[in-house]
């Protein structure tokens, strides 16, 4: 693309190679490789351990895997499923959701589109302490609640349930939240993908044959802007688990019967009440390992092919 | 013939196709929406409508008694509230300033600078948009103590200053800065600093600002950092004394009050922020796709 002939020899050579580039980049990556990556590096190594924090970690090859699969019922029984559960409910859902939302108001005018995007927005602000207090009160137990207020003034029911302490409740309030507040980063991305597209495509395709805006969505919209639906679903799948913390702070570690553990709880619960570092370490991998799963899926639904 | 036209997003009028749409967003955006007002409403109630039976949504007496009690609360305690403010502000501001800095740093060497490996240092960024801190706290805990950060401010500002995201979204920014531009400067003799001084940051303050949010969010919530690297109260953070307020004493009666000024002061610096800077982070969501 450069047509550009250069007389300095220096600017033709800056163009080829560059040092400054490391200069630049090397802030970033050391602390990058410090804080993320050797993170992730020691997560796998401490998972072949019995690590107690107090003694050295201790090399016991693949056991904590192995007592993962084999011995840990609570892990199968209810934390596996209920991640599963709640990733396929609260990610994939949640991000069909937020596309159907963004779609719906980039076909809006801009000052009501701009209003709706920060209102659905808006629950992506509201981590950690609001977010806890807000559901805390709305799911309180007795008929002081809001949500048992409600129900019983519709005549739903007649006694007020106690909502954070009961197994039956728990997992689909988690959920109910993860949804809520799943209109994040992506679902952004989306939106400024949609409004950014390429007119003469619609009037193109319209020529073409489609004939409704569904079919336009699915021929046109979505091909169109992969990449953004592939970032949308990264942050998504990020989202969803980091979310999941919420069961621990509604109704403690570990939850009534185990019945919202998802796996980051699972994860609290052996590193930081039983200081077991070697098993959460190992647990950590089997995490990571599920959102690489999540986002290669997504790679290949909205993977632009590459020469490679 | 195709009867249909085929049509525009970011539509200029108000037609009556939309009406459809209207149907779909509103009741959604009303779910998500009432629990935010109610945090606007339950910091501003009195003790009898806290309270009330049956609940009351909307605030008819409006006091700021539930403020008054968290700062009383607070001084009751050991640490003043200024302290807690003070530490967040300064680790919330040094943390904002240095992360932009170093990521724009960055995101122009890997963009516009040609060195060798700057290809395999974006793709190891792009994979870490996958990361779960909470998956990994455990080793990064043993990290930041190996470093001696444990009790230091430190512990409370490295960890958070590399957010791959910001780095991302603002690399794919700065690859639509022409190149032409750079190169012209280049020929003006203008070294690789005031290029990115003088023509990258200029050029990308929507990214800029949009990576400005996503840190600030992630930094004034943060309660990692308090909880597990910190065992001195004097240093740690105000969303941490607040997380202490709703936690330990919600149960009491001014508690409840408490807990819900508290969130809305949590709550409240996000959506402002987020407000102004609004059009801004649009403009770079533009550009966020992964190819």
């Amino acid at each position: 693309m450069r047509q550009h002939h250069f007389k300095r020899g220096g600017v033709a050579r800056k163009s080829q190679f560059n040092k400054a580039g490391y200069g630049f980049s090397a802030p970033y990556y050391i602390l990058f490789a410090v804080f993320i990556l050797a993170p992730v590096v020691m997560a796998v190594a401490l998972s072949f351990t019995n690590f107690n924090t107090i003694q050295a970690p201790k090399l016991v090859g693949f056991l904590n895997y192995i007592n993962l699969i084999t011995s840990d019922d609570v892990f199968m029984q209810y934390v596996l499923p209920n991640t599963v559960k709640y990733a396929l409910i609260v990610g994939v859902g949640g991000y069909v959701l937020s596309f159907l939302l963004a779609w719906a108001l980039a076909n809006m005018t801009k000052v009501p589109r701009t209003i709706f995007a920060l209102i659905l927005y808006s629950p992506s602000m509201t981590t950690g302490v609001a977010m806890a207090v807000l559901w805390k009160i709305m799911f309180t137990g007795d008929q002081t609640g809001y949500l048992n207020s409600w129900l019983m003034d519709l005549g739903i029911i007649n006694e007020p349930i106690i909502w954070l302490t009961n197994a039956n409740y728990l997992l689909p309030i988690v959920i109910i939240i993860g949804l809520w507040s799943s209109m994040g980063v992506g679902f952004l991305s989306i939106l400024a993908g949609l409004l950014n597209q390429d007119e003469s495509l619609y009037e193109a395709a319209a020529i073409d044959g489609v004939k409704n805006r569904f079919q336009e969505m699915i021929y046109v919209t979505i091909p169109s802007m992969k990449p953004q639906m592939l970032f949308a679903a990264v942050m998504q799948i990020v989202g969803a688990f980091q979310n999941g913390q919420i069961a621990s702070l509604l109704a403690g570690n570990p939850t009534p019967g185990y019945s919202a553990q998802l796996i980051v709880n699972h994860i609290e619960d052996y590193g930081f009440i039983r200081y077991e570092m070697g098993y959460a370490a190992a647990v950590s991998v089997v995490l990571l390992l599920i959102v690489q799963i999540f986002s290669k899926i997504s790679q290949k639904l909205f993977g632009e092919r590459e020469g490679r | 013939m195709a009867a249909y036209k085929g049509h525009r997003m970011n539509p200029d009028k108000f037609e009556k196709g939309q009406i459809k749409l209207y149907i779909f967003v509103i009741p959604l955006v009303l779910i998500t929406g009432l629990p935010i007002i109610f945090i606007l409403f339950h910091a501003f109630k009195p003790m009898e409508e806290l309270f009330a039976f049956p609940p009351k949504f909307i605030t008819t007496h409006p006091t700021l008694d539930n403020f008054r009690n968290l700062f009383k609360a607070s001084r009751s305690a050991g640490i003043p509230l200024s302290k807690y403010v003070f530490n967040s502000l300064l680790i919330t501001l040094v943390v904002v300033v240095s992360s932009i800095i170093i990521s724009s740093g960055c995101a122009y060497a890997l963009s516009k600078l040609k060195f060798r490996g700057r290809k395999t240092l974006f793709k190891i960024n792009q994979l870490a948009l996958m990361f779960v801190p909470v998956a990994v706290m455990i080793p990064r805990y043993l990290v930041v103590e190996k470093f001696g950060l444990v009790d230091t401010y430190w512990s409370q500002i490295l960890p958070l200053i590399p957010l791959p995201v910001a780095l991302f979204l603002l690399k794919q920014f700065i690859d639509e800065v022409p190149d032409e531009l750079i190169e012209a400067a280049y020929m003006d003799g203008a070294t690789e600093l005031h290029i990115f001084a003088k023509i990258v940051i200029p050029l990308s303050r929507p990214a800029l600002a949009t990576a400005a949010i996503l840190v600030f969010q992630q930094v004034w919530t943060n309660l990692e950092a308090s909880n597990y690297y910190i065992n001195d109260e004097s240093l740690k953070t105000l969303a941490f004394y607040m997380n202490t307020l709703t936690g330990a004493s919600s149960n009491t009666v001014s508690g409840q009050g408490i807990a819900a000024a508290a969130s809305l002061l949590m709550f409240l610096p996000n959506l402002i922020l987020f407000c102004i800077l609004q059009r801004h982070v649009m403009n770079t969501m533009a550009h966020s796709g992964i190819k």
